[in-house]
Parts: C-alpha cells; sequence; structure tokens
C-alpha cells in the first residue's frame, strides 16, 4: 500500500498535528491551553518539513564508514528541509517562551487565565 | 451551538486545503538538485561530516546568524517584560531531598553534556543550538533545585555578547581571508571525520552554542525570579 510508506504516514501525522493545533487556539478559552496549540501547530509544520525532504531508503545525512563520501547522494535523505527545520525549531521555542511571558504578564494584570476577561480590544 | 459549528467549519476548511497541498505530493525517490550539490561538494568544501551542519553553518551561514539574532532578541524581551524588585520570600516548602540530591549529581554532568554535543557537531546529530539548550536545561534543573539561588545576569550577558561578536568577526575574517562572509576554510579543513576539522565550523559552533546556552538561561532565569516574586 503506498498510504503506509513512511513519508506518507509522517505528512498525515503532521497535518493532523497542525489541525489539532488549529482546533486548540480558535475553540480554548485558556492562554496556556492556546499557547499549546500554538506549539503543536509548530510541530506539525516541523513534522511536514521533514516528511517532504526524505527520500525512500534514504538514512540521516551524515557521512561516515556506512555511508561514503563518494556513494552518499543516492544513500541519505535530504539535508535542507532538516536545516530549516533546525532553524524553525529554534524560532518556534522562541515564540512560545515570548507567548508564556505575555501570558504571565496577562495574569499578572487581570489575575485570570479566561481569554474571554480580556475584553480591552474586542469591537 | 453556533460557535461550534464555526469551529467545525474551519477546522474541516484548513483540512480541505491541506488535503488538495498533499494531494499532489509523492514521495521523492532522489534528491533535488541544490541537495544533489550540497551532498557532493560540501564534504569537499567544508569538511563537515554531518551535512546538516554543512548547510547551517557555511552554506547558510548567514539565515544562523539571524536566528541567533532572533533569539537575543526574544531574552532581550522577555527580560524586559519580567523586570522585578529583587524581593526574595521564603519558598512555600522546602525542596525534595531527592531533588537536590539529584540536581548536584546531574548537572554538572548536564553541562558537559552539552559542552560535547557543540563540540561535535560537525561529525555527530547535534550542533550549537541542541548544545546550548541542554545547557540551559542544567540551569533549569538547578533552579528547581535551589529556589534561592540567582543566576548572574552580568556574566550571562558578557558570555552571550563575547561569543556574538567572535561568531561575527570570525565570518568578517572569511571576507578577508577565503571565499566570503563566514566562509569556514579560514582555518585548515583538516583530518575528514577527526575532532579538528571542517576549518573554523566547530569554532564558530561553540560560540553558537555558548550563546544558545546564555539566552537560554536568561530566559529560565527570568521566568524563576518572577515566579518568586508571585
Amino acid at each position: 500500500m503506498e498510504i503506509f510508506q513512511l513519508e506518507y504516514i509522517t505528512l498525515i501525522t503532521g497535518g493532523l498535528l497542525v489541525l489539532t493545533g488549529l482546533w486548540g487556539i480558535i475553540s480554548q478559552k485558556n492562554l496556556i491551553r492556546m499557547v499549546i496549540g500554538f506549539s503543536l501547530f509548530d510541530t506539525g509544520l516541523h513534522v511536514i518539513m521533514i516528511s517532504i525532504g526524505y527520500i525512500r531508503n534514504g538514512t540521516a545525512p551524515i557521512l561516515d564508514k556506512a555511508v561514503d563520501k563518494v556513494n552518499a547522494a543516492g544513500q541519505i535523505v535530504d539535508p535542507l528541509p532538516q536545516a530549516l527545520v533546525l532553524t524553525a525549531i529554534v524560532i518556534g521555542l522562541g515564540v512560545t517562551a515570548l507567548m508564556l511571558a505575555y501570558v504571565v504578564r496577562l495574569h499578572k494584570e487581570k489575575g485570570s487565565l479566561n481569554i474571554t476577561n480580556f475584553k480591552d480590544l474586542k469591537w | 451551538m453556533i460557535k461550534k459549528l464555526i469551529y467545525i467549519l474551519v477546522l474541516v476548511g484548513a483540512g480541505i486545503i491541506m488535503a488538495q497541498l498533499f494531494a499532489g505530493f509523492s514521495g521523492s525517490t532522489e534528491l533535488s538538485e541544490t541537495a544533489r550539490y550540497y551532498v557532493e561538494s560540501g564534504p569537499e568544501e567544508t569538511g563537515a561530516a554531518n551535512l546538516v551542519t554543512a548547510v547551517i553553518v557555511t552554506y547558510r551561514g548567514l539565515d544562523t546568524l539571524g536566528e541567533v539574532t532572533i533569539l537575543f532578541t526574544v531574552a532581550a524581551i522577555i527580560a524586559f517584560f519580567m523586570k522585578t524588585r529583587e524581593q526574595r520570600d521564603k519558598p512555600k516548602r522546602r525542596v525534595s531531598e531527592i531533588l537536590t540530591t539529584g540536581a548536584r549529581i546531574l548537572v554538572p554532568g548536564t553541562m558537559l553534556f552539552g559542552a560535547y554535543i557543540f563540540i561535535n557537531g560537525h561529525l555527530s546529530p547535534g550542533g550549537g543550538f541542541q548544545g546550548g539548550a541542554i545547557i540551559a536545561s542544567g540551569f533549569a534543573l538547578m533552579l528547581l533545585a535551589f529556589p534561592q539561588a540567582n543566576l548572574s545576569h552580568k556574566t550571562i550577558r558578557w558570555v552571550e555578547s563575547i561569543s556574538g561578536f567572535s561568531f561575527v568577526i570570525i565570518g568578517v575574517l572569511g571576507i578577508f581571508m577565503a571565499g566570503g562572509f563566514l566562509d569556514n576554510s579560514i582555518l585548515p579543513l583538516g583530518n575528514f571525520g577527526s575532532l579538528f576539522s571542517a576549518g573554523a565550523i566547530p569554532i564558530i559552533y561553540i560560540f553558537i552554542g555558548l550563546k544558545v546556552g546564555a539566552e537560554l538561561s536568561n530566559v529560565v532565569g527570568h521566568m524563576h525570579e518572577k515566579q518568586k516574586e508571585i
């Protein structure tokens, strides 16, 4: 079955993670849960990017005894999406930390984590 | 009720969009042209056994510089938001014996492991960002076990500034001594696969590791101080 190939499984898992994160962002009232939703969305995108760079039966892009320099191109997966995802993970960590800092600040301001109590910008 | 309907509509819409995007996906069986270039000429040009490191530190080194800058900005904003008056109140209950003893054993090992990860970034999975994150997790464990301890923000600032500055200096040296900004061949490429190889990549990664470790520890420290205040 085509669908049980590794790249399809990871792609569908990533898509489901993105949808779960989106659900968390739009439906949850608790600020911390919304941050978790963003984090899940982020993780899903990473998984999708990695699965796009996957080459069937490829191994990690590290050259050693098992993967020699000459035949490397036929044996390893694409290193470029992995480098991009490494960048994206770090940025995602920064964004999550920033959101949590805002949550701490908001909680100090209103004493509540419920988004419905923050009406200052609502029209 | 109507809200739930909207949620379901949005989710179904997003699902349909993604299904459309995924429909054209067929797993690739060989590398794209760019990736092929990196794989074939990466080992000769950079000398790094880990090709992801070669891409991150040399080919896309400028992106990494921007990324470190973003982390710095995040740490600065969090420091601004979490600014507190120094006031210490007693912790609500004593830290458990198991945690303090465990931290005494584990923290030095964690720091050493982090350093190992970023020094070997050009040979094995890992690198500056991962090593820095491990070091920051060691600091987080330390602050959990000893809540009265305080990270010295001055030291952290110095470590961070010096490593960031050195990173840029090495990049600029590449313009004068080699092919361009952040070119790693300002140092001899050495023996492929050994610790002292890949030119400037290990040195750049050590600075990145120190910088990321300092920034994340700073974030952890600020959150910890905030917690003490509440």
